[in-house]
């Protein structure tokens, strides 16, 4: 009953988002101030339905309700309740139901706090909003509908969710990647939104700067939460494998991160206005692509999809729609818009349009090795894969000319080239951080690496010419202090986002130089050496029982210089209700600059087994760096310049260089 | 002719991103080039249809009782088969969990002219129902039906 209750929410959520999308707009056309502001309610409407939807689901999966599709195949009655929550979006149907659940979310968070917008604007937002809902609804309740039920033959017990997803990370990544992803939604809305009322100027980029914020710093999060769920769960140890999934993701964080950066340039000097509605439209576009990527099962398997292409045509009709129509819509409104505008070769505008450019280049080789292997089997010129070294060929070195131009960026001025005492300022730090770096690879490994060095140097570098950027803000103010409170939260959310990438860079290097990795085979009581003075002795192997497993765990005990550290228990599970398929539960000791992995391979004799020993230097840096960056993005959001009244131009704003980039 | 200082500026600027884009589009097309791996089945691999010494991908299920280990080192030896030819593969490491006797595998690495596919890589099914595309596909080419065809996502 409850589970028909659900599917039937579902249907009225579809319903009160045609409402949504047509309404509003209908209102903006015959300036009917009633139909303008029936958006608000209508959004509330549609998310108040698809959260029931939601709830009913949930309350299938809690109950153990077999007979629904997908929690036969998702859940199991020995399944920890938290991974039930989790097993919602564990598979298909339920993933779309998330997804649907997050942009009613952030339509309704749109119409709430975005009150004091003109009233068209907001109308054609939420319409626009609306449109992507009936799409999505569509698409889950025609082609995949989470309520699907059996109702004989009502298996006893489910298939179980999937062990790899059996992990708190697998609990909240999957939301914060959604969050991400579907807010690029609204970025695009404001831009569709603001083509259709031909008011491009600053305002719209200040309107859609926050929640372009939002989307992406819950994006990172999402990424950098996947990286770390990776790492300990897949027990390979690795942390990026430029998988097709993993680049869906990556692609609208590159372009967003574009997006976020060009949005400046618009709010603050009226400039790049075409190209950032452009990006903002890309944005979104690539978030629909993974989608369709992901969900479409192009990527298992080309057959797969030709096998049963509702779907993957599903979303590829819905991509070209969004696409089509916004670059339509962008051909006959945009280039009106185009004005001239002058800037220096150092300015910030220079430099933010290079990163704007880098970052797109480094978003479509990602793309180009992401589809390359689905066009040629499509076009059956052979299955071919690219591998990590294409991707890391040409990331690697657009992300080494990133960061020379994000120590640059951040302390230039709007317009013009900067003075020549700053340009002293610059070569000190350039100088400080080109000796730092050598320091430091060669304290830590006693070897010289280029990679590392050069990771170093990239690290120093964006610290000390952030420095030089404080210094620079603060050169007027009667003490440090003062002028250290009178900078906004933005600029110092700028500075933490970049000190991240900093340290992302550091970390990337630091490992892919210095890390250790060794695969043996051990026996029982048997000592074997790692790099850096680490050892590990193989203690034993003993049984375990868990709650929907079995298996093994092994006893290892680490030492350094021979000096007993601690005990680490590495393990091997077998899921019942996945009988065949074996889990590796790898035993991390956790630390700043160095990670001990071991991984259980495989039992190869008597008393011995495969074991995976690998000591990673500076891993958790990676991570480190993707929470400051969204920390970044969350204290640039604090600024209070976005809770003004919306009435205010770009005019009444006061002037000064204490406005920063994020 | 002297020029607008504008239009100069945006002539520096068209000509960068030209200059850009060729230098980018040059060094992608080296860069994937050198790393593509074509797929060959075990068949072509048998008729001497793939390249030697260069790094490749086979794959097929793996020939039961053709498992052998080294008993001092994790070299291990196994046959890859799609029932109508098959290649020896050797390998050095840990096997995935999944790997095992009669279950789809895909392998990356070289072939050498002793006959022999060194692996530097193997991956086997990401869950029970999963089969590599690639295998299927081999499997299907050489007449035989695979064991498993159901497919399986894993979540986002």
């Amino acid at each position: 009953m409850i589970v028909e209750l659900g599917h039937f929410a579902l249907i009225l959520g579809l319903c009160f988002s045609l409402a949504l999308a047509v309404l509003p707009m209908y209102g903006v056309v015959r300036g009917d101030v009633r139909c303008m502001n029936a958006g608000g309610p209508l959004a509330v409407a549609q998310c108040l339905f698809v959260t029931l939807a939601t709830a009913a689901l949930l309350y299938a999966f809690l109950s153990d309700d077999f007979s629904v599709d997908i929690v036969a195949a998702q859940s199991n009655t020995r399944l920890p309740t938290p991974y039930k929550f989790s097993a919602l979006w564990g598979g298909h149907e339920g993933s779309l139901l998330l997804w649907l659940e997050i942009l009613c979310l952030w339509t309704l968070a749109v119409a709430i706090f975005s009150r004091q917008l003109p009233r068209d604007i907001l109308a054609r937002v939420l319409s626009v909003m609306g449109m992507i809902a009936v799409g999505f609804f569509s698409f889950s309740l025609f082609t995949s509908n989470p309520f699907a039920r059996h109702l004989h033959n009502i298996p006893a017990d489910g298939q179980d969710l999937n062990p790899l997803l059996q992990d708190p990370g697998m609990v909240i990544h999957p939301p914060m990647l959604y969050v991400g992803y579907v807010g690029f939604s609204v970025a695009f809305a404001f831009a569709i939104a603001a083509l259709l009322s031909g008011r491009m100027d600053a305002s719209w980029a200040r309107w859609s700067r926050p929640w372009t914020n939002v989307a992406w710093l819950f994006l990172t999060v999402g990424i950098t939460l996947g990286s770390w769920w990776a790492y300990y769960e897949l027990g390979w140890g690795g942390w990026w494998f430029w998988d097709p999934v993993e680049n869906a993701s990556f692609l609208p964080w590159l372009v967003g991160t574009a997006l976020i950066h060009s949005l400046a340039v618009t709010e603050k000097r009226g400039a790049f206005k075409s190209w950032t509605l452009l990006l903002a439209i890309f944005a979104f576009s690539l978030s629909l692509l993974g989608t369709f990527l992901v969900r479409s099962g192009v990527l298992t398997s080309v057959h797969a999809f030709a096998a049963d292409p509702t779907r993957g045509m599903f979303i590829l009709g819905f991509l070209f729609i969004v696409v089509g129509g916004s670059l339509t819509l962008y051909a006959l409104k945009a280039p009106a818009q185009a004005r001239s505008h002058g800037f220096g070769l150092l300015s910030r505008e220079a430099l933010l349009l290079a990163n704007n450019i880098l970052l797109i280049v480094a978003a479509m080789t990602v793309l180009l090795g992401t589809l390359f292997p689905l066009v040629m089997d499509f076009a059956g010129l052979g299955k071919y894969s690219v591998g990590p070294p294409y991707f890391n060929a040409v990331f690697v070195p657009i992300c080494c000319v990133l960061a020379v131009l994000i120590g640059i960026g951040p302390s230039t001025q709007w317009k013009r080239s900067s003075t020549t005492s700053w340009l002293r300022a610059m070569v000190v730090a350039a100088i400080a951080s080109f000796i730092l770096s050598l320091i430091l690879p060669t304290l830590f490994g006693g070897e010289f690496y280029l990679g590392a060095t050069l990771g170093a140097l990239l690290f120093f570098w964006i610290v000390c010419s952030s420095l030089v950027s404080v210094r620079h803000k603060v050169r007027n103010a009667s003490s440090l202090l003062t002028g250290l409170k009178r900078l906004t939260p933005s600029y110092y959310g700028m500075l933490l986002a970049h000190l991240g990438f900093a340290c992302a860079v550091l970390g990337v290097a630091m490992i892919s130089s210095f890390h250790d990795e060794r695969d043996l085979r051990m026996t029982v009581g048997e000592r074997a050496e790692s790099a850096f003075s680490y050892e590990v002795r193989f203690d034993g192997i003993e049984a375990i029982t868990g709650a929907n497993y079995q298996g093994q765990r092994g006893n290892f005990s680490l030492y350094k210089n021979g000096e007993y550290l601690r005990d680490l228990h590495p393990e091997k599970r077998r899921y019942h209700a996945r009988a065949s398929q074996v889990m590796t539960e790898a035993a991390i000791d956790a630390g700043l600059f160095r990670d001990i992995y071991i991984a259980l391979g495989e039992p190869v004799g008597e008393d011995a087994w495969a074991v995976r020993i690998h000591v990673k230097p500076f891993v958790r840096w990676i991570w480190l760096g993707g929470v400051l960056m969204a920390l970044g993005g969350l204290l640039a959001i604090g600024d209070k310049r976005y809770r003004s009244s919306a009435g205010r131009s770009r005019s009444e704003l006061p002037k000064g260089e204490s406005y920063a980039k994020t | 002719m002297a020029m607008h200082p504008l239009r100069k500026q945006r002539l520096a600027i068209v000509v960068f991103i030209l200059l850009a884009a060729a230098a980018a589009a040059a060094f992608l097309g080296y860069a994937l080039r050198e790393n593509i791996n074509l797929f060959y089945p075990p068949a072509d691999i048998a008729a001497g249809k793939a390249p030697l010494d260069r790094k490749i991908r086979a794959g097929g299920m793996v020939a039961e009782g053709s498992v052998q280990r080294a008993t001092d080192s994790l070299k291990v030896r196994f046959v890859v088969t799609d029932y109508s030819a098959s290649v020896p593969v050797q390998y050095e490491g840990i096997l995935p969990d999944l790997f095992a006797e009669g279950e789809g595998v895909v392998v990356t690495g070289q072939l050498a002219a002793d006959g022999v596919f060194y692996a530097d890589d193997v991956l086997a099914k990401h869950d029970e129902n999963y089969m590599p595309p690639e295998v299927s596909d081999a499997l299907e080419k050489s007449g035989k039906s695979a064991p498993y065809s159901g497919q399986e996502s894993t979540g986002l």
